[in-house]
């Protein structure tokens, strides 16, 4: 497969990582090494003054030489907000890759479409290079393209859930007619979903609750990435497409039982 | 004397610049970002940024998140 390219970047792994709830920082500075990613989201949060004043050394322990640092909007209920904190991220880390997510119920965490949008175009004229994370749908897929977005990152299934591919079909679409590159982020639960994602034709994943919560988060991480490398490896060997009458893979000549005629 | 700091009231003590602030608060200031006001701050201007009494303040910091 051609190498991967977001916003002139090019990726040699088609796994994105989530840092969030990993048991320790060196636990997921493994994880992230075993799975070759080059491509970590991070979040932001107030500094706790009382509990650690000093504030979390997370970032210290990402190599920017290795990854690219994207800061997220998670916890983000309007455009506003979101505005807001990836020009926080900018100002702290001077990044300006930022996954804009918006997530006004925090039971699904959904992503709002309209105030994705509407952050979305601010902040690629702002010179970010924004991934926002969407719900699967062809349409404002599109629309995002329009207004700037350097790729497009649809749900499989809600946060967490580790669920796979739901929207399937949806993403399919959205492959189909992308101009863009499209990770599927969020909801993938084994590496066979990402296997899955990468052989129907998207881009890239993004993991985190799979391989973070997994008991081994980095004999994890190396399986998404193997099973990756097989999703690529087979599409580059050439599948068949699928059919729906059988063809038979042994010959339907010479059977024991036949009569000729001769 | 007292400012808002990420969400809570705090006595604005001695401090008369965001960076005597931020270093009577413990904050190690590395890739962290900080609001005055609803402004963002550059870190170069944090010695010359004064803070008063009912000034709003965040200080912000990367954690993990997906």
């Amino acid at each position: 497969m051609n190498p991967l390219v977001i916003a002139g970047r090019t990726f040699h792994s088609r796994l994105f990582i989530g840092t969030g709830k990993f048991g320790s920082h060196e636990l997921m500075r493994q994880a992230i090494e075993a799975s070759g990613s080059e491509l970590v989201t991070v979040a932001l949060r107030r500094v706790d003054l009382d509990k650690n004043p000093e504030g979390d050394p997370l970032i210290s322990k990402l190599d920017p030489e290795k990854v690219v640092i994207v800061p997220n909007t998670s916890g983000a209920r309007t455009a506003e907000e979101a505005i807001r904190i990836a020009r926080l991220a900018r100002a702290a880390g001077g990044f300006d890759w930022i996954k804009l997510e918006l997530t006004p119920n925090l039971h699904h965490l959904l992503p709002d479409p309209i105030e994705t949008l509407k952050a979305a175009e601010v902040l690629a004229k702002e010179g970010f290079k924004v991934l926002p994370y969407i719900n699967a749908d062809p349409v404002l897929a599109k629309r995002l393209e329009e207004v700037g977005t350097v790729a497009v990152m649809p749900l499989a299934a809600p946060i967490g859930t580790n669920l796979g591919l739901r929207n399937r079909d949806m993403i399919e679409i959205i492959v189909a007619n992308a101009g863009v590159p499209v990770v599927v982020d969020a909801g993938l639960g084994m590496p066979s979903h990402a296997a899955a994602a990468i052989e129907l034709g998207a881009d890239c994943v993004l993991i985190n609750t799979a391989i973070a919560s997994a008991a081994d988060p980095v004999g994890m991480a190396k399986a998404f990435a193997k099973a990756i490398a097989a999703a690529e490896e087979g599409l580059d060997a050439g599948p068949r497409a699928p059919r729906t009458v059988a063809d038979a893979s042994s010959p339907l000549t010479g059977f024991l039982w036949e009569k000729h005629d001769h | 004397m007292t400012i808002t700091v990420n969400g809570d009231a705090r006595p604005l003590g001695k401090a008369t610049t965001l960076a005597q602030l931020l270093d009577d608060l413990g904050v190690k200031t590395a890739k962290k970002a900080v609001e005055l006001n609803g402004e963002i701050i550059a870190p170069s201007a944090f010695a010359s940024t004064p803070v008063a009494a009912n000034d709003q303040i965040e200080i912000i910091q990367f954690v993990g998140g997906g």
